[in-house]
């Protein structure tokens, strides 16, 4: 089975008012080329569901976000993501506001067909009296009460993974796969990018093999796309680009904001965004953060 | 305590007493999130406590903790376990863990902020970062806070704009939960210590930094703090625990974290 397709071909696949998954963490391997494919698209009212990063506050800049699921959105080395505070703060953007390990639950539920899981996490917190949707219940097993974390069902999730063959199967060879492997089992279909799609006996190395954390059958489509993470990272191949996130960040306080940011990066495929920041090999070459 | 030394910062008398936080604890893994809690973490892990758990702030667990910033290319950390993030949550729910954080409200109650200020839920006037993983950090395992600014803003008078953790408030007790099941350790700031220890998990007086009078903490607390009858100084960094931290620290990120890199000794 061959799925290669391009990330217009994945774009072209959800609509308008879909709930949209995303893989990787604020600003670590992120599927950027296709938000960017998503930002020059017409979608719009999306229900997004993301430990955010730019992906998110580009999304929210483009007008595609109705309503956000989150338990955060940073680029971790600058806290603030400033189009997802403007989003916030304008008013306009309504949300889910959870606790991280409650966006695990939640993936987990939808992928294991049930309706909630039950875990004390957000009791006693703002996380229960803001959402109103998230039903705390009694027990039938002790005398407490517990938050029944729904399942965070995804019409589509986009990961951004290091290594792919053409049939989905996907390596995260970098030190963490995040959520991921959730992400991928709680949507209805996945759409995956590659920093390098290789043959399926690559796989054949056990150490290798190990580092796929979900089953081919869960991959809609895969698109080859070298740098394809760009600003985020995806290490081994490449660390994020912190003048490139400060360039991204510092737009948001000028008169153009985010389309001046677009008018001058994001052009009309990814090849052209590629050249617009430097080139591939200039991506391929950034150091790979220090913790 | 051997040697206490005159000639230390006030980052460096915060790490050292920010490392008690974790004397205690006995094997678990230790999140210092930020220059000085970590700092903190790894002076305890190197002394204190040495079996405490700590992981490179990225996907592995260690059993010496990293020194901060940049390293040689030949420096090679010493791994023991992947711990990637999804494992932090088994770990998180298993309540073998004790982090230490740095909200930017902090209530009598001990809830915590770190989501957004003023307006509404709905437009709010400064969002921050969102509540993280502060919920369920706050119900599974204790945690411990530090502030490099003790002021009002951040000690508020009344509950947090957000509430993020749960603390020790009766009025927001979940059903079969009670006040004692709330595990807040130490708050280590830049004027004192404090705890819960009052009298109803009342925010106490531990300790003052050198040159810190209670009037001045209390001035700079939005909410009554109980202070003992007599209260102790921080104790001033032995030579040993300045030599850990300076090698924990090579490139002196420490200096960085509290305006102005103030002396420890202000009096």
């Amino acid at each position: 089975m061959d799925k290669q397709m391009t990330a217009a071909e994945m774009v072209a696949q959800l609509e308008d008012g879909m709930t949209i998954g995303i893989g990787g963490w604020g600003p670590r391997r992120k599927p950027m080329a296709l938000i960017r494919e998503i930002v020059r698209s017409d979608l719009k009212d999306l229900t997004i569901v993301s430990y955010g990063g730019a992906d998110v506050g580009m999304l929210c800049a483009a007008g595609k976000v109705r309503k956000l699921i989150f338990a955060f959105v940073s680029l971790d080395f600058i806290p603030l993501e400033p189009y997802f505070r403007q989003a916030r703060q304008s008013g306009a953007l309504e949300v889910m506001e959870i606790d991280e390990g409650m966006m695990l639950l939640g993936l987990r539920a939808a992928a294991w067909g049930v309706p909630f899981i039950p875990t004390e996490v957000g009791l006693g917190t703002d996380i229960i009296t803001q959402n109103p949707d998230i039903k705390v219940i009694d027990s039938p097993y002790d005398n407490k009460e517990w938050v029944a974390m729904p399942a965070l069902k995804l019409d589509a999730a986009l990961i951004h993974v290091d290594h792919a063959d053409k049939r989905g199967v996907c390596q995260i060879a970098g030190p963490d796969h995040y959520m991921d492997d959730w992400y991928a089992r709680a949507a209805a279909k996945t759409f995956v990018s590659c920093d390098e799609l290789v043959d399926t006996g690559y796989f054949k190395d056990p150490a290798i093999a190990r580092q796929v954390h979900w089953e081919r059958s869960a991959t809609t489509g895969v698109v080859h796309i070298p740098g394809g993470a760009h600003p985020s990272s995806c290490p081994p191949q490449y660390g994020f680009d912190v003048a490139h996130f400060k360039t991204y960040t510092g737009s948001a306080k000028t008169d153009e904001g985010f389309k001046g940011y677009c008018d001058q990066y994001l052009g009309e495929s990814e090849a052209e965004y590629q050249q617009n920041v430097g080139g591939l090999e200039a991506i391929q070459s950034l150091a790979l953060p220090t913790y | 305590m051997t040697n206490p030394t005159t000639d230390y910062s006030l980052a460096e008398l915060c790490i050292v007493a920010a490392s008690k936080a974790f004397e205690n604890d006995g094997e678990v893994l230790a999140t210092g999130i930020g220059v000085i809690p970590r700092l903190a973490a790894s002076l305890s892990m190197k002394t204190s406590n040495t079996d405490l758990m700590m992981t490179d702030s990225e996907s592995f667990m260690l059993s010496e903790p990293n020194p901060l910033g940049a390293r040689e290319d030949r420096f090679v950390q010493a791994n023991e376990s992947w711990m990637g993030f999804s494992r932090i949550f088994d770990n998180v729910w298993s309540g073998c863990r004790h982090a230490m954080l740095g909200p930017t409200q902090i209530d009598r109650f001990g809830q915590s902020n770190t989501s957004a200020l003023g307006g509404s839920y709905q437009q709010p006037k400064v969002m921050m970062l969102g509540a993280r993983g502060f919920p369920g950090n706050s119900i599974s395992h204790p945690n411990s806070f530090f502030v490099p600014g003790h002021n009002t803003r951040v000690f508020v008078d009344g509950e947090c704009d957000f509430v993020s953790s749960i603390g020790y408030n009766p009025e927001r007790m979940p059903k079969g939960h009670s006040l004692d099941d709330v595990k807040i350790g130490l708050i280590i700031t830049d004027l004192c210590v404090l705890d819960f220890g009052g009298p109803d998990h009342q925010v106490r007086l531990v300790s003052l930094h050198p040159g810190v009078s209670a009037e001045q903490v209390q001035e700079n607390t939005g909410f009554t703090i109980h202070i003992p009858g007599s209260v102790p100084v921080t104790a001033a960094p032995t030579a040993e625990q300045l030599a850990i931290i300076a090698a924990m620290d090579p490139h002196n990120q420490r200096a960085f974290q509290i305006k102005d890199n103030p002396a420890g000794d202000r009096s």
